[in-house]
């Protein structure tokens, strides 16, 4: 069997990579979206490994919900971008500046 | 020992999948790679005796959601070469970010010992235990309520991205139906009375 710390340290790496993903990827809207993605399946490792290590079968429940609100989160986002897109040619954040945030 | 070198091959995988997701340059590859993480992260699933979990993440994941994201990804006509330019200067803050979050969480479940000694084996699974049969058992009697919320959550969901991209064409001519039936003949002719003209 695996042992829990390698699946917790998995997840932390993967977590990891994607924050420096959202810090990279600041051109493209749409790689921003996947590194969120990426940041519910890193927290939805560590849901699966709890849940397998306590013998508990509440933390898949929560892996499932996650999974459907991503899901709801994702089909938003894109058509957002894609009502971004016609309205503005461009999907760079950097031109996003309306309320000069 | 052999699940644990099906974890190791699989998780190398993964974080090279998931570093190519954020370092490519062109966003269908970013999806492609990212199909490859879902992958490999339902066989991690399956390993750690999430049968269902891993099956559903294959269906949903890389069945609906990546191929939307590739389907917006093909959809919008992104300048590339603009794209390809060089990643904004972030990079000592990045990696000064990424390597806080790991050594933050190394710290916390090597060092800490998260969950002391009684976490670190599974308690055994019974002969005939059956992933999906316990999931359901717990969704419908337990769960109930909160899996309808989640399908009220996808339905406002599919409703909010149609309303968000439906376009009204301009020019176009839709007939209003209501207009149509809420018409009455008076509307529509007019009836004169006039006396008959004579032949001069």
């Amino acid at each position: 069997m695996i042992s829990l710390t390698y699946v917790l340290a998995l997840s932390g790496v993967l977590f990891a990579i994607a924050v420096a993903g959202i810090f990279l990827n600041r051109r493209n809207v749409i790689v921003l979206l996947m590194c969120i993605e990426l940041m519910l399946l890193a927290v939805n490792f560590n849901f699966v490994a709890f849940s397998r290590f306590r013998g508990d079968i509440s933390g898949q429940i929560f892996v499932f919900f996650i999974l459907t609100v991503a899901a709801a989160e994702a089909a938003i986002g894109l058509a957002i971008l894609v009502v971004l897109f016609r309205e503005r040619s461009s999907i760079d954040v950097e031109d996003l500046d309306t309320l000069q945030g | 020992m052999f699940p644990t070198i099906l974890f190791f091959i699989f998780a190398t995988v993964l974080i090279g999948a998931a570093l190519g997701v954020i370092l490519s340059r062109n966003p269908v590859y970013s999806a492609l790679l990212l199909v490859l993480c879902f992958f490999n992260s339902a066989v991690i699933w399956i390993l750690l005796d999430a049968e269902f979990l891993g099956i559903v993440l294959v269906l949903v994941y890389v069945g609906a959601v990546m191929v939307l994201f590739l389907f917006v990804v093909m959809m919008l006509d992104v300048n590339l070469e603009q794209l390809r330019r060089e990643f904004v200067g972030y990079w000592p803050l990045t990696i000064a970010v990424a390597g806080f979050v790991v050594f933050a969480i190394i710290n916390v479940i090597v060092v800490k010992h998260l969950g002391g000694a009684d976490l670190q084996t599974a308690p055994a699974l019974a002969a005939d235990y059956s992933n999906t049969r316990s999931l359901g058992v717990a969704l419908f009697t337990r769960y109930a309520y909160p899996s309808q919320v989640a399908a009220v959550i996808l339905l406002v969901a599919s409703v909010a991205a149609i309303v968000l991209t439906l376009r009204q064409r301009k020019g176009g001519k839709p007939q209003n139906i209501a207009q149509q039936v809420a018409v009455r003949a008076k509307d529509r002719v007019r009836i004169v009375k006039m006396a008959s003209e004579k032949r001069p």
